[in-house]
């Protein structure tokens, strides 16, 4: 064993590390990125490739009202963050409340499209190439946005029991991190499925 | 041992020889600009591995510490910038000489026109047997591939278009070129001119389940009478023999007709090797057992016996129904 | 004695009832005790794969063996395979992440305990699913088992057409388990790197482990999820009635392919980069020299890192792409070997000059060192794809690939074992065994491994469960089962030691090797908040500049 004579030296200047809560969440999302966009490698290399059945031009309606719900949010949830910031915990919570609304319409308008598309349509997951990759995107989306307001009511729920303030908004822009993500992600699949793939 | 130009194993039972599946015996253009472009790679590797070698060992011997050394520390060396640069351009430029000597290589193997004398071949991969059609000749026939010797003053290469009725398979036959897959909805293409008669031999390459193992190549290279006369003997419609109408009668009221398709017959199934010219092959079941009355009765009645996890099923057959069916096989020339 | 440390002699603590001590080692969120968990774990699947091996080995010894049947022999290649990547290779490098990083930084755990401990046990239980297989797998047409589809599980051969009952699901519902618990730990460490570094420590101080295991957690996020995306597919094409690999519906079999190297290639870094680690600490400590060229080789690796996710079609040189898309991925793979090689020459740069001690770290990563030129210029051979042309789905990949795993990582894995179990034990492995042990393998992994190259030469193709006599296999096979039986033993020896000098090895003291770095000024095994105060550090080399107050690091740096 070596004797070990002196101590570390100190050092008087500040020490700032980024937040490891923002650290994780931006590693997250790089993985996720990485997911959706083998998604969409996919749904762009079998266009126009289906053998069989309707063809995205024949079924497809853009949602621009659902797009516009999901986006706005994006808008309500970083007005949330910014008035926890200040204690404004009442407007926060509207605004919250708010942000889960309008992620609910989209889900309502995903769902009420799906509904169409298969029983107007007849387009399914197994219909051909398109019904596969088209249910898988849209719903990989949908599923990562059902899991996002999963833990946006529990905040939710928090917030009502009125345990939110001021300490918690760091965790808050985490978990608005989270949320920016799955609206960006849904620019991309409405840039691709209703845009380039029609 | 792999150096030898020549590489011929053994003698097939119909006296052609059988040459090996050597990568450094080629006999066809495409693996000989393989062969020799991996000698050029293997020499700078070599010469990569002794210089590094020498240093590692060097190092290991030179600077071991010895019993005056106790107690002090070596002189505490960071790095280099130098040292870096140098290693690092020098192995840029290796990296250069390597790419553009393959790049010429790719581009004359993959690339290669199809001239007009070319034998056109469709090879379609099944598991676990090998189906070869020759369109222009209408000829179709299974596991046993015979192409024209190509004379370089005359060339007569053979382009086989390469498809899969199932999963992916690979077509390597080492001494006559690189492998290419056989991909379902992903018709790949390939070409060889032999320059020496004989049989060469290979196997499937890529996993494509229980019996990929026996999935053998055999490929005749014949000079042109042989290859002509060959041709004009698969063409020749199925030898109907009425000597063995019992046993064809048995190979049409079973299943076979569903997977078999037999000249002479009504059968046209593609599921299974075409029979109408069985007995000109010299191997069974893609390779796994040699054409022997025998061994055709063994494999008829109990295919797992033979090639366990072969998709053919064992037809059950009575002895003497057995005995009929091979009878009739027997007369497939 | 420097304050920040405080020992427990061995003796005082009070005996606990062994349900206790479980409970602990079930619920525990220590990033110490999670890293030994992922070590053991991986060693019992080490055991288990290592049987698989000698399984193919023993079927292959000779042409037209029977010692198991097909069927048998094509799941012990896809388990054998499936289990070295995932459940051993992956596992025991995360162990060593963790259990290392945070005490090289000087932070007292992984920024999130319990996402640790879950991705652990998500990576376990992975493994457990996956052996399930031999039990569950039969399905509704008794035709499964455990997985047969090889490690790839390529398009069409996993779709439910050519893969009924239940096997390959077990296959990809093992790794996608496993691989969500791999993407939580690569957070874990980036978070950790990146947020819990003690004062002092930039970026441009931390050890080479530390920033070899960012490099590899960043790769991680960017290359496992590809394989998470395409089993997914996989699941929809097999219960959903999807198509996206289904060639009868217009789907592709390449794309798979695409997906799975995308992988695939990456995932071979994400193994070998935690080996440049480890080899980047020991060297220098065993040459008594700082390693040569500190920001080159952090340079080097993020450039391997990037160059490594371009290259991943040269496993996909034989399926026919076309002639500019073979020349691309050929040009990338021939590059991605300049990074590598530079790291090579900084080792023995680093060894040049120094004052070499050949204790058993030292003896694996010399190993280390020459199997790994082997290996990556067999790799630059078959970067030529014409000559992979030849030389792709034969045993000579089979020999490249096992060359870098056998050769270099778990080489390196062995070398790291000897220089840190003193550490997490308190106790030094016996070097007499040590030396049994490197001797053994060394001969045994080279009568196996060099041999294997010829077969390839000489037209074997790989996953075959037999062959046939008269192409010039039969001798080498045996002899390449002969090898592979001595490493069998020498395995034995290792475990042996493992467990032997857990009990009666000699006591290590904080700091057995005259090391550095800042798990080495703390007790072994550490205390479980390991620093009693948090350093502060000023140079690379902490416990250089402690020791040699005379002519500290943080002059030059």
């Amino acid at each position: 064993m070596s004797a070990v004579t002196t101590s570390f030296p100190n050092t008087a200047a500040a020490w700032d590390l980024p937040s490891r809560g923002k650290v994780a969440m931006a590693g997250l999302i790089i993985a996720e990125s990485a997911i959706f966009t083998i998604f969409v490698v996919a749904y762009l290399f079998y266009l126009g490739k289906s053998i069989t059945g309707p063809t995205p031009s024949q079924v497809l309606e853009t949602p621009i009202l659902y797009t516009i719900c999901l986006l706005s949010s994006s808008l309500t949830i970083h007005l949330a963050a910014k008035s926890l910031e200040r204690n404004y915990t009442r407007l926060f919570l509207g605004l919250w409340l708010l942000t889960i609304a309008l992620g609910g319409l989209f889900l309502y308008g995903t769902a009420q499209e799906w509904h169409r598309l298969i029983y107007e349509h007849g387009l399914t997951i197994s219909t051909n190439l398109f019904g596969t990759t088209y249910y898988s995107l849209v719903g990989l989306h949908a599923f990562h946005v059902t899991a996002g307001l999963v833990m946006l009511a529990i905040v939710a729920v928090f917030g009502l029991a009125g345990r939110l303030g001021v300490k918690q908004s760091g965790r808050i822009d985490v978990l608005s991190m989270y949320w920016h993500f799955v609206d960006a992600i849904w620019v991309v699949v409405f840039t691709v499925v209703y845009v380039l793939g029609r | 041992m792999f150096w030898s130009a020549r590489s011929l194993w053994a003698a097939a039972p119909d006296g052609s020889s059988v040459h090996g599946t050597n990568i450094f015996s080629p006999a066809s253009t495409p693996a000989k600009s393989i062969a020799d472009l991996s000698v050029f790679v293997l020499a700078i590797t070599g010469i990569i591995f002794v210089v590094v070698f020498a240093l590692l060992i060097y190092s290991v011997v030179k600077f071991r510490e010895r019993a005056m050394h106790a107690g002090r520390e070596p002189a505490q060396v960071y790095g280099s910038m130098q040292i870096e640069l140098a290693w690092t351009v020098i192995p840029i430029l290796i990296v250069v000489v390597l790419f553009l000597a393959t790049a010429r290589v790719i581009h004359a193997v993959q690339d290669a026109p199809e001239p007009a004398s070319a034998l056109d071949v469709i090879a379609i991969g099944h598991q676990y047997w090998w189906e070869f059609r020759y369109p222009k000749l209408g000829i179709v026939t299974a596991n046993e591939l015979h192409i024209p010797l190509s004379d370089p003053s005359h060339p007569t290469p053979t382009f086989l278009q390469l498809l899969s009725a199932d999963t992916d398979h690979s077509f390597w036959v080492p001494e006559l070129a690189g492998k290419t897959d056989l991909i379902p909805n992903h018709p790949n293409r390939m070409w060889m001119d032999p320059r020496r008669t004989g049989v060469f031999v290979g196997q499937c390459a890529q996993y494509c389940g229980t019996q990929h193992a026996k999935m053998l190549l055999r490929v005749s290279v014949d000079g042109p009478e042989d290859f002509a006369s060959w041709v004009r003997a698969q063409q020749k419609p199925a030898v109907e023999d009425a000597g063995v109408i019992a046993g064809r009668r048995v190979f049409e009221r079973n299943a076979c007709m569903n997977c078999h398709a037999a000249g002479g017959t009504p059968a046209d199934g593609r599921f299974g090797p075409d029979l109408t010219h069985l007995m000109s092959r010299a191997t069974i079941a893609a390779g796994a057992a040699e054409n022997t009355h025998d061994n055709l009765r063994l494999w008829i009645q109990n295919p797992s016996a033979i090639k366990p996890g072969s998709l053919m099923p064992a037809m059950k057959l009575s002895d003497a129904d057995l005995d009929a069916v091979v009878s009739y096989m027997e007369t497939l020339h | 004695m420097s304050s920040n440390v405080i020992t427990v002699p061995v003796g005082q603590t009070e005996a606990r009832p062994w349900v206790d001590e479980l409970h602990q080692w079930l619920t525990t969120v220590d990033h110490k005790r999670l890293g030994i968990l992922y070590i053991v774990s991986a060693l019992l699947f080490l055991v288990i794969g290592g049987v698989e091996a000698l399984i193919i080995r023993i079927q292959l010894m000779h042409s037209h063996n029977n010692f198991v049947s097909p069927e048998v022999f094509n799941r012990m290649f896809t388990m054998h395979g499936t289990t070295m990547i995932f459940f051993v290779a992956m596992p025991v490098l995360f162990g060593f992440a963790n259990y290392l990083v945070p005490l090289m930084i000087g932070a007292r755990d992984m920024a999130f305990p319990r996402l640790n401990a879950f991705s652990f046990w998500l990576s376990f239980l992975g493994g457990l699913l996956l052996y399930f297989s031999f039990v569950g797998g039969s399905g509704l047409y008794g035709a499964g088992s455990a997985p047969d589809v090889g490690w790839w599980s390529y398009a069409p051969l996993g779709a439910r057409a050519f893969s009924p009952g239940h096997s390959s699901d077990y296959w990809t519902l093992a790794l996608l388990v496993s691989g969500f618990g791999s993407i939580g730990t690569a957070i874990n460490i980036i978070a950790t790197i990146l947020s819990l570094r003690c004062p002092g420590m930039k970026l441009n101080r931390m050890p080479l482990l530390v920033w070899l295991n960012l490099v590899m957690a960043g790769m991680v996020l960017l290359a496992i999820t590809p394989l998470s995306a395409a089993q997914i597919m996989l699941l929809i094409d097999r219960y959903l009635g999807g198509h996206f690999f289904d060639t009868q519906a217009g789907g592709s079999a390449v794309l798979w392919m695409h997906f799975f190297w995308i992988f695939g290639h990456p995932e071979v870094y994400i193994l070998i980069i935690p080996c440049f680690a480890f080899m980047s600490e020991i060297i220098p400590v065993f040459s008594r020299k700082p390693i040569f060229g500190y920001p080159v080789m952090v340079a080097a690796t993020v450039c391997i890192a990037f160059v490594s996710m371009s290259v991943w079609a040269h496993h996909m040189f034989t399926i026919g792409m076309n002639s500019y898309a073979n020349s691309f991925f050929t040009l990338t793979t021939m590059a991605v070997g300049v990074p590598t090689g530079i790291k090579i020459f900084n080792w023995i740069g680093t060894m040049w000059g120094g004052r070499i001690q050949f204790k058993t770290p030292m003896l694996f990563s010399i190993g280390f060192l020459f199997q790994f030129l082997i290996a990556g210029l067999t790799g630059i051979m078959m970067a030529a794809s014409p000559f992979d042309w030849q030389l792709s789905l034969s045993y000579f990949v089979v020999a490249h690939f096992h060359y870098v795993i056998v050769g270099g990582i778990l080489f390196a894995l062995f070398a790291a074992f000897y220089y840190w179990y003193p550490k997490m034990t308190g106790r030094m492995l016996s070097e007499k065994l040590g030396k049994w042990h490197f001797w053994l393998f060394l001969i045994g992994f080279h009568l196996t491994f060099d041999l294997m190259h010829i077969p390839g030469i000489l037209g074997m193709p790989r996953r075959i469960y037999t062959y046939e006599p008269g192409r010039g296999w039969d001798t080498l096979n045996l002899l390449i089962t002969i090898g592979a039986f001595i490493q069998a033993i020498a395995i034995l020896v290792f475990v042996a030691n493992l467990i032997l000098s857990y009990f009666e090895g000699a006591e290590a003291g904080n700091d057995p090797w005259d090391a550095w770095t800042l798990e080495w000024s703390t007790s072994s095994p550490p205390p479980a908040y390991n620093f009693a105060m948090v350093p502060t550090v000023a140079s690379r080399r902490p416990l250089w500049d402690q020791k040699h107050p005379e002519d500290p690091d943080s002059r030059y740096e």
